[in-house]
């Protein structure tokens, strides 16, 4: 099935071409894994071409996920770099970069390696991310340039903040002779420590142990401080609070070399939605007060938040059926993204794309094949939003091993039609072909 | 009315719509006091008697038989209330929620227990009612007085002193008070 | 056709017979079970509706055989995954007394250790064909989760976390009635560690609900993050809120506090919030000092304290067991959700 190149030409026809450059009414001719052509009424350009209609929808650069959790390997129960590309696919990535709290973590180039593999045969591109610390123990520094040297252009030890300031400071001077950058998942262990939601309103009425927004915090403030110190880059994930995201703005309107990302749960979702004790909207960060969640969108509009990226976290229907203080914390996001951002950011869509495409694209490295400007020669990775269908939310028929979904039920606007990988479609009117 | 038609009825649903008074307040005053008489004379007075009545409806009732047995003898017979709610056997067929606490004046042991209730219909309440009173003590007697009996027995019981007996449909409803008694229909609400 | 019926019809027979108010338990599911599972389900109407069938249990206590078969053939399952001998022991003999059958399941007994889901426990457990589960769990929620996977019984929450504990705060309101007559109007002080406390939790939103004012008494770091929203005052000085509360609440303090830096010392403790002596004499007299057990004496209230007469905490525990019979015949025996 996906032996060898594809090598049917595609014609994606009636849309309107929307890219960094700007926005255009255009069919766009695909052959061998790039776009040949884009232009008006090429319908005659090839005979036997696999037409894809896009009439009403938008063609756009495919997707780019900064953070999604694959779970392979070591937790092949909740997904697996097959499924969660399928997923990704199905919501218009054509690349994502897989976390690297695995079992065992990619922590050196053997793991990374497993995952750029199983990657290969995928329905998106499989970008890795390597741990800055050995085991993510927070410790010992990872062999960044071993890693860095198979491609892998962001660090993280996500799902732990680096915890030693010391050593966050070695790290980010080390990383900065090898052109990569750092990640951070903000959390300040000590304040977070014991706590399950958003420490507020809702966990004192609810009992349960909360987290306050300033564990976040503290630590976006001590890692601009240690990229200016190291004058590294920084990229912030999932962040969350009004401040975080405040610290980041007024840093960029410094010179900071620092980039954020949020994800869609932090603009869609509350804190209020944990009075159903339901684990599905257990998350880390945690989901945030109104407050918060306008701070994300106000963020999104104005540029302090660079991309959208899912923390697309899946865990396994048994595991999540525990107790709130003993579930893992995580949800779906890959199948949901673009469909959140339509419907609840008042966004014009070639700033939708800019973040949910080309601006993660150039954070991840990615930009020569994801992202770019949809002209010929380009690699033909690109997806076609219908931006005006509603659709409900079924957690049963995703395509993610698992079933942790928050948003089942409810009705969203916006959605991915066709997304073609490399010149072959591998989504044709919402269904995976592969 | 079947245990299970009971949901139905007043005064949890249903609405009773009275139909014909088949009693006014002089039969019932004399009925009670013919009762009354009875009890002195079946007891060969009333040494050990003690009267309960049924609550919520068999409670008036006991209390103007008591007063009537009191001011024929002389004498005060000891009068009590009790609650079956908890002895049903429908439980969990209709609702069943006791109306008041139940109130034993004495130890019942040895002593003759007149139950008293307004309408004896499929004997259920009175079947819980002997329950009830058996965790009281061991009396000599249990006999029964009601105001009304409209037939309809399921289980062996009859009542010793009855003020009227009054053929009915099962589907139909009797209400007593020391106003009358009237015969009617439950209409659904 | 109509014939006249007097007003004065005998009461539940007559038209004039309302329909009765059934107390509003909370249905996880559309047309499922009835639950108790927060106080917040309850309205005013719901927790006096208890209360007033609590009477009738406390005279059933007083019989000589205390003892009714309003349960028979009933099975009551205590799933207790966090020790509580006190109130497992209370709904059992609440359960045992109305004649339903009681089992016990406790986390050092079970398989829960081997590894067993939480569902997995609960299903197993339900499918023995039993009517209702008492839960006492450490996490808050998990009577919510256990509502959701049963279909047939009923949950009752045993205490869940930090969060509520439902059967003491009604066995609280319970007591202060019997001994003050009523809620309204009271000046409720609850004392201690409210941050970590069901009990607090549940007894705010209980008194509250029934016309009694509450004020917690604390140290910053023993109270919730935030207060928003609960409708109490707040104070730092027990001396200057006993001479003017009808009831003062004590809740019992953990040990381990100390470690996480909540309080320096128990000493200190005893000294700025615990009811000592000579702080007792600052109450009114007949003020009731309550407490949910079990007591640390000399920490939280001085032994003498705890057994002054004004000391309801013994009546608490009596009159715990007939709230909890109140509780369990309404949720299975009294067949209210039967109604048309």
């Amino acid at each position: 099935m996906s032996d060898g190149p594809f090598n049917q030409a595609v014609l994606i026809r009636g849309g309107t071409v929307v890219d960094a450059t700007g926005k255009r009414v255009g069919d766009v001719l695909i052959r061998n894994g790039v776009v040949e052509a884009v232009g008006l009424d090429l319908d005659d350009a090839i005979a036997g071409a696999q037409v894809l209609d896009a009439s009403g929808c938008i063609v756009g650069p495919g997707l780019v996920d900064l953070h999604s959790h694959l779970r392979e390997p070591g937790r092949e129960e909740s997904e697996t770099v097959e499924t969660g590309a399928r997923a990704a696919a199905l919501g218009g990535y054509t690349a994502v970069v897989a976390m690297p709290n695995t079992d065992p973590p990619i922590d050196c180039a053997a793991v990374a390696r497993q995952v750029f593999e199983l990657g290969a045969r995928a329905t998106c591109e499989v970008a890795v991310a390597g741990a800055i610390t050995v085991g993510r123990a927070g410790k010992l520094l990872a062999p960044l340039a071993e890693m860095a040297d198979l491609g892998i252009r962001l660090f993280t030890d996500d799902g732990n903040g680096v915890q030693d300031a010391r050593l966050m400071r070695r790290a980010l001077e080390y990383a900065s002779a090898l052109g990569v950058t750092l990640a951070q998942h903000c959390e300040d262990s000590s304040l977070a420590a014991g706590g399950h939601m958003h420490e507020g309103e809702w966990s004192s009425r609810l009992g349960i142990p909360g987290q306050p927004g300033e564990a976040e915090e503290l630590m976006v403030m001590r890692d601009l401080a240690l990229s200016r110190l190291t004058r590294a880059p920084i990229h912030f994930l999932h962040l969350s609070t009004a401040t975080s995201l405040q610290m980041v703005r007024v840093a960029k309107q410094g010179g900071a070399r620092v980039t954020a990302e949020v994800a869609p749960h932090h603009f869609s979702l509350t804190d209020a939605a944990v009075a159903s004790y339901d684990t599905v909207f257990k998350v880390n960060p945690p989901l945030r007060p109104p407050a918060d969640v306008a701070a994300v969108k106000a963020a999104l509009a104005d540029g302090t938040a660079d991309a959208i990226a899912t923390d697309h976290a899946p865990h396994a229907q048994e595991d999540k059926e525990a107790p709130f203080d003993q579930a893992p914390p995580g949800m779906l996001g890959l199948e949901t993204a673009l469909a959140l951002a339509v419907t609840e950011l008042d966004l014009p869509i070639e700033r939708l794309l800019a973040l949910l495409s080309w601006q993660p694209a150039a954070i991840a490295g990615l930009a020569g094949r994801h992202g770019g400007p949809i002209v010929a020669g380009a690699a033909a990775n690109l997806c076609v939003i219908d931006p005006e269908v509603t659709w409900v939310v079924d957690a049963t028929r995703l395509a993610s091993r698992s079933r942790n979904c928050p948003y089942a039920g409810r009705t969203l606007t916006g959605r991915v039609r066709h997304t073609v990988l490399r010149g072959e479609p591998v989504v044709i009117d919402g269904e995976a072909q592969r | 009315m079947a245990e299970r038609e009971r949901a139905l009825a007043p005064p949890y649903g249903g609405l009773f719509v009275p139909r014909t008074k088949v009693m006014d307040p002089d039969d019932v005053k004399r009925a009670i006091w013919r009762m009354a008489h009875e009890i002195i004379e079946r007891n060969h007075g009333t040494d050990r008697v003690v009267l309960i009545g049924l609550q919520t409806g068999g409670v008036p009732i006991g209390g103007r038989l008591a007063e009537a047995v009191d001011s024929v003898s002389g004498v005060m017979v000891p009068i009590g209330s009790l609650d079956v709610a908890f002895y049903r056997d429908d439980i969990g067929l209709r609702p069943v929620l006791p109306e008041a606490a139940t109130h034993i004046p004495v130890d019942l042991t040895g002593k003759t227990v007149v139950l008293v209730d307004d309408v004896l219909f499929t004997g259920r309440t009175v079947r819980a009612a002997l329950n009830a009173l058996s965790d009281y003590g061991r009396a000599r007697a249990v006999q029964l007085a009601v105001m009304v009996d409209r037939g309809h027995r399921e289980l062996p019981i009859r009542p010793d002193y009855v003020g009227k007996n009054l053929p009915t449909r099962r589907d139909e409803m009797v209400d007593v008070s020391e106003e009358g008694v009237v015969l009617g229909d439950v209409m659904p609400r | 056709m109509t014939a006249t019926v007097s007003a004065t019809a005998a009461p539940g027979v007559g038209p004039a017979a309302a329909v009765r108010p059934a107390a509003r338990l909370s249905t996880a599911k559309p047309g499922g079970r009835r639950h108790l599972l927060s106080i917040a389900d309850l309205d005013r109407e719901g927790i006096e509706e208890i209360l007033r069938l609590t009477d009738m249990f406390v005279e059933v206590s007083e019989r000589p055989i205390p003892r009714v078969p309003a349960l028979r053939g009933k099975t009551v399952v205590s799933l207790f995954f966090e020790d509580s001998t006190r109130t497992r022991l209370s709904f059992e003999m609440a359960a045992k007394r109305l004649s339903a059958d009681t089992m016990s399941f406790s986390v050092s007994t079970s398989a829960v250790k081997k590894g067993e889901s939480l569902r997995d426990t609960v299903e197993t457990i339900e499918a023995m064909g039993i009517d209702a589960i008492v839960v006492r769990h450490s996490a808050a929620g998990v009577p919510w989760q256990i509502a959701n996977w049963t279909e047939g019984a009923a949950v009752i929450n045993g205490g869940d976390g930090w969060h509520e504990h439902p059967t003491q705060a009604l066995l609280d309101c319970y007591t202060i009635r019997q001994q003050r007559g009523r809620l309204d109007g009271q000046r409720i002080a609850i004392v201690g560690d409210i941050r970590h406390s069901r009990v607090a939790r549940s007894d705010v939103l209980a008194f509250t609900a029934l016309g009694a004012s509450v004020t917690l008494v604390a140290p910053p770091t023993l109270l919730p993050p935030t207060l928003a929203g609960w409708p109490v005052e707040v104070s730092h000085r027990l001396d200057e809120v006993l001479p003017s509360c009808d009831v003062v609440y004590l809740l019992r303090l953990q040990r381990e506090r100390m470690q996480e830096a909540l309080l320096p010392s128990l000493r200190e403790y005893t000294a700025t919030y615990g009811l000592t002596r000579q702080r007792a004499r600052l109450l009114v007299p007949g003020a009731l000092i309550m407490h949910p057990g079990p007591v640390n004496r000399g920490v939280e209230i001085a032994a003498e304290v705890a057994d002054q007469p004004n000391s309801v905490i013994t009546r608490q525990v009596r009159n715990g067991v007939a709230v909890r019979m109140a509780v369990l015949y309404l949720l299975l025996g009294s067949g209210v959700d039967l109604g048309v």
